[in-house]
């Protein structure tokens, strides 16, 4: 199993915001979480790279067959966990080849690998550059700085599919996205998808999912997971919306 | 996120401590402590200086008597005791500049640990260095390469042996020993530095470079660099410093004095990393330094960058006096601070001239309870018609302990001339680290790394050899602090 969540709790300063989670990745699968605006989905996804501040105040978090908890942001990200952000973050005077180069490099000592020799890595940025179709020129500029919303989301899936990750979360990944941006992203994971990694897919819409075809469906709603189910899920939660589950969970 | 985390993460980071501290067990020639007529005859005999030094010397001197410590800094330290301080210290043996066998071992593994070849092998980074130790020039490499091209590069005491007459008409016209408290002591007492002649239409094939050490205990460092460009020269000069770590403060106190005739320009890189005192702020150099160009000639330049990571105390604004028409001053600073560390540091820039142009770029970058001040004054007289200034001043707080403060001063007398201010301030938030810890960048990287791509407009007026030094820099200095 790649990743196992165990009755996992979650506060923010004090403030209880993931209330005993269960979820189950095996190598190979896709799951995709939905749920209503904050019912933690974004704090699941913190808690899991270990974001200081995340407080885990109950359960574990198996990655690898290891207890993660404890673990800090950076040691996660070179054991192989990748977040795309819903929000990412601006760093100006950063240059993109400079932050992803540190970046690559910190990943590879980490598994006792020598620094990438410059020309390697201008030709996998090339590479990777084509596979999401992010503008040559993105790479030169700060990273994200300036950037439209759209280029900041494929500017992360750009970053994915040069770290190559064994574990990537994709928090609304889609939104923002025009349609064209949105298979190209879609493409981009298909082809990152193996036997070897796993991807959790955090979306507000079954559109995505027509591109990423999950094997799971769960939703997420006030800190648990309330339904679990198969694509076919999503369908009914866009055609439904949450409030039936409510009622369900209620009776 | 919280307050608390950014603070904690901070913190943690910018605890790191100077690594440049070791002491080099040189024997050492020393003045007894304290100031007189007497120190001064004496610095001035061991120097085998002509009598109209002395004069020089001692002029200051009295006129230093009559002055006060200048208190208008936003700066805080205890009194300094100047009875209580060697005003001359030199390595015994005099090494011979012909040979490197010659040099003391010691010295030339001091150099080693500092990253500092004095060998020849410098020739392949174009750079000809000067070292001064404590208060003496010891080597000064590729002399011979400089003077096939008329170039003087040597110890400003070698300079007032063989070419008296351009020290004579130079020296203290930029910086006059009346220009302030610690100009009038530098000129009683300054010990060594470096001495920079390029002839008419020379551009200098090589960069220049200083290196300055303080090696012993309780002595003052106070070097003398001149360096005069005529009509059309060119030169790059650079200057490094560091110092041991000990408990008790050090203090330094230079002057620099620039100037450049018509179309002459003068670029002049310091990283300055003298000791800046421990986590505790206990030791330290203070550091008050006057460095000051003359644009003399018409479409004269004098650029200054600086990157400065060290000291306990730094009191230090270089300074262009544009008086040449379509002369041009520029100052781009980044100016570190961590633990107790204070700096209080920008630049003068004076219009005189037609036409003239500045540029003021300056990154002040404060963590731990450190204090880092942009004092800048912009003057533009009646008779500069048609200047400009831009300035840009930009701090950035690491942790919420630190202080960060601009002062600055615009006075435009003319009406054709036009003055920008730009400034901000920011702090490196718990995002941009999450951000770089979730791709495998560690805090401490993501620190540099940060920091470097903000003060990456300065770094990049470095020459490359210094930047690099730079940036590595900027990063150990932050050790240990932010989040
Ligand atoms: N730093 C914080 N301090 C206090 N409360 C927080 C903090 N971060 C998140 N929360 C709260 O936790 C809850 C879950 O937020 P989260 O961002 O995980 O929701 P989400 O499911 O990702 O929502 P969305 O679909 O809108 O992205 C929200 O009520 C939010 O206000
Ligand atoms: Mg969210």
């Amino acid at each position: 199993m790649l990743l196992n969540i165990k009755d996992l709790t979650v506060a923010i300063n004090g403030k209880e915001i993931i209330k005993g989670l269960n979820l189950q990745v095996n190598k190979g699968e896709v799951h995709a979480i939905m749920g209503p605006n904050g019912s933690g989905k974004s704090t699941l996804a913190a808690a899991i790279t270990g974001r200081d501040g995340y407080e885990v105040t109950k359960g574990e978090i198996w990655y690898k067959g290891q207890n993660i908890v404890g673990l800090e942001a950076d040691e996660r990200a070179n054991m192989g966990i990748f977040l795309s952000f819903q929000y990412p973050v601006e760093i100006p005077g950063v240059s993109m080849t400079n932050f992803m180069r540190t970046a690559l490099n910190a990943q590879r000592e980490y598994r006792g690998q020598p620094n990438i020799p410059a020309g390697e890595f201008l030709k996998l940025m090339e590479e990777k550059k084509k596979m999401v179709d992010i503008h040559a020129k993105l790479t030169k500029r700060s990273v994200n700085e300036g950037f439209s919303g759209g280029e900041k989301k494929k500017n992360e899936i750009f970053q994915m599919a040069l770290l190559e990750p064994t574990l990537a979360i994709l928090d609304e990944t889609d939104s923002g996205l025009d349609i064209d941006a949105l298979r190209t992203v879609a493409k981009g994971v298909n082809e990152l998808r193996s036997s070897e990694n796993g991807f959790v897919v955090i979306t507000h819409y079954q559109r995505l999912l027509e591109y990423i075809v999950p094997d799971y469906v769960h939703v997420l709603s006030d800190g648990k997971i309330v339904k679990s189910g198969t694509k076919n899920l999503a369908l009914d939660l866009e055609e439904k919306g949450y409030e039936w589950l409510k009622e369900e969970a209620a009776v | 996120m919280s307050e608390n985390t950014d603070n904690n993460i901070l913190e943690e980071v910018t605890s790191g401590e100077y690594k440049f501290g070791f002491f080099t067990d040189i024997e050492t020639d020393l003045a007894p402590r304290g100031l007189t007529e007497d120190t001064i005859r004496f610095i001035s005999a061991k120097k085998e200086e002509p009598e109209w030094m002395l004069e020089f010397r001692l002029k200051a001197f009295r006129h230093w008597l009559t002055l006060k410590v200048p208190e208008w800094a936003h700066l805080h330290y205890p009194e300094i005791d100047y009875q209580d301080i060697h005003y001359y210290a030199a390595p015994k043996k005099r090494p011979q500049l012909n040979s490197l066998d010659e040099v003391d071992p010691e010295l030339l593994d001091t150099f080693k640990r500092l990253g500092i070849s004095l060998d020849e092998q410098k020739r392949l980074s174009n750079v000809a260095v000067d070292a001064v130790i404590d208060s003496v020039s010891v080597k000064t490499t590729f002399q011979s390469t400089l003077a096939k091209k008329g170039i003087i590069f040597c110890s400003f005491s070698d300079a007032v042996k063989n070419h008296p007459e351009l020290v004579k008409k130079y020296m203290g016209t930029v910086v006059p020993y009346t220009d302030n408290y610690y100009a009038a002591l530098n000129s009683a007492v300054f010990s060594d530095g470096s001495f920079c002649y390029i002839p008419k239409g020379v551009r200098s094939p090589l960069e220049l470079s200083t290196y300055f050490r303080i090696n012993a205990a309780n002595t003052g460092q106070f070097e003398r660099t001149l360096i005069v460009a005529e009509e059309g020269g060119y030169v790059s000069y650079l200057e490094g410093c560091t110092a041991p770590q000990r408990d008790e403060n050090q203090l330094h106190a230079a002057i620099v004095e620039i100037i450049a005739m018509d179309d002459a320009e003068v670029k002049y890189s310091t990283v300055q990393n003298w000791y800046p005192g421990d986590k505790e702020g206990k030791g330290g150099v203070y550091n008050f330094v006057t460095k000051r160009g003359l644009c003399k000639g018409q479409r004269s330049k004098i650029s200054w960058t600086q990157v400065e990571t060290g000291s306990a105390i730094t009191w230090k604004y270089p300074s262009c006096v544009l008086l040449g028409d379509h002369a041009i001053g520029e100052f781009y600073s980044v100016a570190v601070t961590n633990h107790f560390q204070q700096a209080d540091t920008g630049t003068k820039m004076i219009h005189i001239g037609k036409n003239t142009r500045s540029t003021i770029i300056s990154k002040g970058i404060s963590a731990g309870k450190s204090n880092n001040s942009y004092r800048g004054l912009v003057k533009i007289m009646p008779g500069a018609t048609n200047s400009r200034n831009f300035s840009q001043c930009d701090s950035l707080l690491l942790g919420s302990r630190c202080g960060a403060h601009t002062f600055p001063f615009i006075d435009t007398r003319n009406h054709s001339s036009i003055v920008e201010h730009e400034a901000t301030t920011s702090k490196i938030s718990e995002d941009q680290l999450f951000y770089c810890n979730q791709r495998g960048i560690d805090t401490e990287k993501a620190i540099g790394l940060i920091v470097n791509g903000y003060a990456k407009e300065v770094l990049n007026k470095l020459p490359m050899e210094f930047a690099v030094e730079a940036q590595k820099l900027l990063a150990i200095t932050l050790e240990g602090s932010v989040g």
